[in-house]
């Protein structure tokens, strides 16, 4: 295995990692609307990711950054290439990430409705849009011989990459409404398990049908091998979480998306963006990379540091492991009726607190 | 759509979004050391006003990181998306400290701040005072791995060209992590936050001081952050300083430019403002401090300066035909109004701490509306720093090597690049007003209550 090799296994470690991670926040994102009945679950919803959710994103730079100092040409082509999908994945995630700091900082209901909605979408349409974006890199994009992108943004709009999206997004929000049931009690946490129960069959069948169309069309052995891992994963996930197996069911689940990923990393191995045009134009682990020296640096920085950084956001996930009740959101005091003349209450009050 | 050029449309959509992820970022890092500071300062003494500034100004922190993050996540994405044969050409150098960036120190900021909001009363002290100072230092790692990068673009280091495949190839990553011009940048950068932080902080306890409320907490904000203020700009004029003279051997036309002097001169004088034309024979009024510019470029009094016209010249000979000016006007205003934005703000905070010496309070109201009003120059300073930087570097994007025309995504279209200039640009004003409009409102909440301070529970959770 050669350096070039093991980065791309790293870059489809770093995706992996940032789907398990933020895919639950999409899904929490997403359910937000409808597994809520008033303004205190929706707090709950929100707070069960709220200490996690902006270093769960931080997998997303990574796997950037990482891809633009590994794989140049690759990270060139790919972003000029799926320009106009990554400008709206950027707004949507610019919309969600001062959401969740706005909504609480003003008390009229209609600020926080309009600030719900930028939580829904800029968490939908992500989730989406990576489905559609990684159905097109699997499947590949026309690259002239420079290997830049000669298509538009309805060519990345074939059925395909959509139904990848679709995969993505079903898969998403049933990881969401796993981790729901995980993090909270009560109603919420009934609501949550029937969700999860509604969705499970339209994703087993959304998720199967990509993956075989993709074993079919572009897969090899192993990848399918992964991918017929990724399945059952879905389904004994699925079946636990029948049994009411919270974190069983909520693991096997983020197993499934982890198998899904790598099966199409592994299908997509040697190239990185296959050119459906121009063979000259294909992207591969070799003339994509970059040059050995810059590898190697590269490789002891992510050996010593990545450990390091999943020690770090492993304690945090057990320290806020506990389950989120109703009873944890603290509504206002009386005394924080505010003083006259400003607008919103006393700070230390206005946005009540949380103890879980 | 046709005749729209994308190369000035993507250079307006980098400018515009650059300038707007800089106005959050040096008042991250800046305030959270203070906040931290303060943090610190309850720990040790365990005085409640100390945690009920740690509480104020920690709200306005969070609602201001939150945009520094948001808009840091285009910054990344747009080298791939606007400017493709730039990253194909840099990648192999460029990519490694932005990777580094995300790796040590996004993680490092976006994970414990994560835990310094919701940890309250749920860590140990100690830990949880910890946690803030862990993002304070993430940000700070953020600035250097970043500066790094743009280092490479003013003065590249530890490469050499593969003429075949057409890009730089790393060779020494020490070189580019230890870039002199990165070691001049960065005290000059966290300086200019430090100074970002304590300027907000002077300018809204100078509200609250002008009123008489809530002295206890916002006299020692006040005191602190009018320290930390004069400190940086003394640290400030230091860097600046050593940055002039280093920026003068690396990239000499940016300096001639700086200055709008045309024609090599020994000695040089710095002219403070000119009325006219800049293009060197039109000027109306001009005032020049003699040989200031000698001292300010070469650290003598005698040195001599190359000018705009010898230095086009020179760089015609070496780099082939062209033209090797920036825009002489952007470059000259932005140098001096930059210098002065921060020497003013540095001055009316060291007048405060002539007017706040030992318990005393001023007399009348000016200090404190002068104080007020001191609130945009670090902000107006840092974003014409950085105009002047990235604009003085034209027409290169990486110093000698390639040309910012050669550097834009040949496969995007000029109407695509609009459009998402629009939308970013819509995007972001909205969310200016908004921003803006929260800090104003959380400004004048005023502290916790001093029991609602020391109440366990969390008070930043969403």
């Amino acid at each position: 295995m050669q350096l070039h090799d093991f980065w791309f296994v790293l870059i489809a470690v770093l995706w992996s990692g940032y789907f398990l991670l933020e895919g639950f926040d999409f899904g929490v994102g997403i359910l937000l609307p409808f597994l809520s009945h008033d303004d205190v679950d929706r707090r709950v919803v929100i707070n069960t990711i709220g200490p996690v959710w902006d270093g769960n994103e931080v997998w997303l730079l990574t796997a950037g950054g990482a891809t633009f100092a590994a794989f140049p040409g690759w990270y060139a082509s790919l972003f000029s290439g799926f320009y106009l999908a990554l400008l709206v994945i950027l707004v949507a995630l610019i919309a969600r990430g001062v959401a969740f700091e706005f909504r609480g900082k003003h008390p009229d209901p209609r600020w926080k409705a309009t600030w719900d909605k930028a939580i829904f979408l800029g968490s939908a349409v992500p989730a989406l849009l990576w489905g559609v974006a990684f159905g097109n890199i699997v499947r590949g994009v026309p690259l002239d011989a420079d290997h830049n992108f000669t298509g538009n943004f309805f060519t990345l709009l074939n059925p395909y990459a959509l139904l990848g999206g679709l995969t993505t997004l079903s898969l998403f929000t049933l990881h969401g409404a796993l981790f729901l049931r995980l993090k909270t009690t009560g109603e919420l946490r009934e609501r949550a398990t029937r969700v999860a129960k509604l969705l499970a069959a339209p994703t087993v069948v959304i998720a199967a049908g990509f993956l075989l169309w993709s074993e079919i069309s572009y897969g090899k052995a192993s990848s399918a091998a992964v991918a017929a891992v990724a399945a059952i994963a879905l389904l004994a996930g699925v079946a636990m979480a029948l049994r009411g197996r919270d974190g069983w069911s909520f693991t096997l689940n983020g197993a499934a998306i982890v198998a899904a990923v790598a099966a199409l990393f592994i299908a997509l191995y040697p190239n990185v963006l296959p050119s459906t045009t121009d063979a000259a134009g294909t992207l591969t682990v070799s003339n994509a990379s970059s040059a050995h020296y810059t590898l190697t640096v590269m490789s002891w920085v992510a050996v010593i540091f990545t450990p390091v950084v999943l020690t770090y956001q492993g304690w945090t996930y057990w320290v806020f492991r506990k389950r989120l009740s109703r009873s944890d959101i603290v509504t206002e005091p009386a005394a924080a009726a505010g003083k006259p003349g400003i607008p919103v209450p006393r700070a230390g009050s206005d946005r009540p607190e949380v103890s879980q | 759509m046709k005749g729209v050029n994308p190369l000035t449309l993507a250079r307006w959509q980098f400018g515009i979004t650059t300038v707007y992820h800089f106005l959050f970022v040096p008042l991250t890092i800046g305030l959270s050391l203070l906040v931290a500071i303060m943090q610190t300062a309850w720990y040790r003494t365990g005085q409640p006003r100390y945690l009920r500034m740690t509480k104020f100004w920690g709200k306005l922190f969070l609602i201001n990181f939150a945009m520094g993050v948001v808009t840091g996540i285009v910054q990344e994405f747009q080298f791939g998306m606007n400017w493709s044969d730039y990253s194909r050409f840099v990648g192999d150098v460029f990519g490694a400290p932005l990777a580094m960036e995300a790796l040590l120190a996004f993680f490092l900021e976006s994970t414990f701040l994560g835990l310094w909001i919701f940890g309250w009363g749920k860590l140990p002290k100690g830990v949880h005072l910890a946690t803030i100072w862990c993002a304070s230092i993430g940000t700070a790692i953020s600035a250097y791995f970043i500066l790094a990068a743009n280092s490479f673009m003013q003065h590249p280091v530890g490469y050499t060209i593969d003429a075949e495949k057409h890009r730089a190839v790393l060779t020494d990553i020490w070189a580019v992590l230890g870039n002199t011009t990165t070691l001049i940048a960065f005290p000059h950068t966290i300086f200019a936050s430090i100074l970002t932080g304590g300027v907000f902080v002077v300018a809204v306890s100078a509200w609250y001081l002008r009123k008489g409320r809530d002295v206890d907490v916002y006299r020692p904000s006040m005191r602190l952050a009018l320290v930390a203020t004069v400190v940086a700009g003394l640290g400030l004029a230091i860097s600046g300083d050593i940055d002039g003279k280093v920026m003068t051997t690396q990239q000499p036309m940016k300096m001639a430019a700086a200055e709008a002097l045309y024609h090599t001169s020994k000695p040089a004088p710095f002219s403070l403002f000119t009325i006219g034309s800049l293009n060197g024979h039109d000027e109306v009024f001009s005032i020049k401090v003699p040989r200031a510019l000698s001292f300010l470029a070469t650290g003598t009094f005698t040195g001599e300066v190359k000018g705009i016209d010898d230095l086009n010249r020179q760089y015609q000979q070496t780099y082939g035909p062209g033209d090797y000016r920036p825009m002489i006007a952007v470059t000259y205003w932005s140098f001096r109004l930059m210098i002065g934005f921060g020497l003013l703000a540095a001055l009316i905070a060291a007048l405060g701490l002539w007017v706040l010496r030992k318990g005393r309070s001023p007399t009348g109201r000016r200090f404190y509306t002068a104080a007020l009003w001191s609130l945009p120059l670090p902000f107006l300073a840092n974003s014409v720093g950085w105009i002047f930087t990235e604009m003085g570097r034209q027409p290169w994007l990486v110093f000698g090597k390639l040309k910012t025309e050669a550097g834009v995504s040949p496969s995007v279209s000029g109407g695509e690049v609009l459009t998402s200039l629009i939308v970013l640009t819509a995007l972001y004003g909205v969310l200016a007003v908004v921003d803006a409009v929260l800090m104003v409102r959380y400004a004048r909440v005023g502290p916790p209550a001093e029991q609602a301070a020391t109440e366990p529970e969390p008070v930043f959770a969403y």
